[in-house]
């Protein structure tokens, strides 16, 4: 069979989408086994990760069904845990093409995810999405099946295994965020900020009380507010070209 | 229905809500510069709070996913793909807790 090397949107949503599929995987493994704790069956924790597509939000979840807490709680939490999409849904919002048909809103905007985020608007120009549904198709069923297999396995891999997966995900931040700081001295100086700060909350006492889902939402909002009153000129590059 | 299902569908009604309104609700560029100023940033924030130090509490040694932090850094400020940089981080990983 000759491969064809010639690249569509489509292709290079599936090629971009391998790595965040791996990644998921390695994660949902280990959410699994939590879900399996909480008494979910495979197929449960298959549907919970096909429809949430959260890490944070559904390690909540799981942590709330076995604690048996209900479904107003349950409502909140996700909201907290989760409302960073907030955020990232209206910056895509800044990215769409005007002629684009509304459909795509509602179809890529439930696959909204830290990763999926990261890699379309690290891309330039107008949001293609074609592109987003390339990436969805190798990603968000390796992140349902994972948490399937985690429930069904428990602890079969080995736990270097697992560990070496899961800083998977984070080389994707990191390969999302570090060409930006390079390019641009601001967003540098906020990423060493978010480290700092990040770090600070994570360890001192009185402030590792905030769970990490409250930590994420406070520290970017306090951050880009800051980027923002400090640097205004900065713009999205959908309006340059 | 069963509670398990009905938590389920809670969390995914309220997941779905967060991430479709903004998409729907803002149709026009936004003009105002502070808020375009601050959607240019939170990407990037959102995934350096969560990276670190999240990343060096991932692996079973914690010198292990400092080192990943560290390779990554370097393979992404060299323009590696979003591929190289993940499949790099991992590498390191592997190989130290093979060794220490």
């Amino acid at each position: 069979m000759n491969s064809n090397s010639k690249s569509t949107p489509y292709r290079e949503g599936l090629r971009d989408g391998v790595p965040i599929g791996l990644g998921y995987f390695a994660v949902a493994f280990s959410l699994g086994i939590a879900a399996r704790g909480a008494g979910l069956s495979a197929l449960q924790g298959f549907i919970a990760s096909t429809l949430c597509i959260a890490s944070a939000g559904e390690y909540a979840l799981f942590s709330l069904i076995g604690a048996g807490a209900t479904l107003l709680e349950i409502a909140l939490v996700t909201l907290i845990t989760n409302a960073r999409y907030l955020l990232m849904s209206a910056a895509l919002s800044q990215r769409i093409r005007p002629e684009m048909p509304n459909v795509h809103r509602f179809l890529f905007g439930a696959a909204i995810t830290d990763e999926l985020f990261g890699i379309n608007i690290a891309r330039p120009g107008y949001l293609d999405p074609v592109y987003y549904y390339g990436a969805i198709t190798t990603s968000v069923p390796l992140w349902a099946v994972g948490t399937a297999l985690g429930i069904m396995m428990g602890n079969l891999l080995p736990g270097r295994i697992v560990s070496a997966l899961s800083v998977a995900l984070y080389g994707m931040f990191l390969a999302i965020f570090v060409p930006a700081a390079k390019g641009d001295r601001v967003v540098a100086a906020c990423v060493v900020l978010s480290f700092g700060l990040s770090w600070l909350f994570r360890t001192l006492p009185a402030l590792a009380v905030i769970s990490e889902g409250n930590r994420t939402i406070l520290l970017t909002v306090a951050i880009s507010v800051l980027a923002a009153l400090l640097f205004p000129a900065r713009e999205m590059e959908a309006d340059n070209g | 229905m069963g509670r398990i299902w009905l938590s389920i569908l809670t969390a995914f009604a309220v997941s779905y809500v967060i991430r479709v309104l903004p998409l729907t609700l803002i149709r026009k560029p936004i003009k105002n510069r502070f808020l375009r100023s601050f959607l240019y940033y939170v990407p990037y924030v959102t995934l350096a709070v969560m990276t670190f130090p999240a990343i060096v509490e991932a692996t079973e040694l914690p010198a292990a996913g400092t080192a990943a932090l560290v390779v990554g850094i370097v393979v992404a400020w060299r323009g590696g793909s979003l591929i190289q940089v993940a499949a790099a981080c991992c590498a390191v990983v592997l190989l130290l807790e093979a060794i220490l």
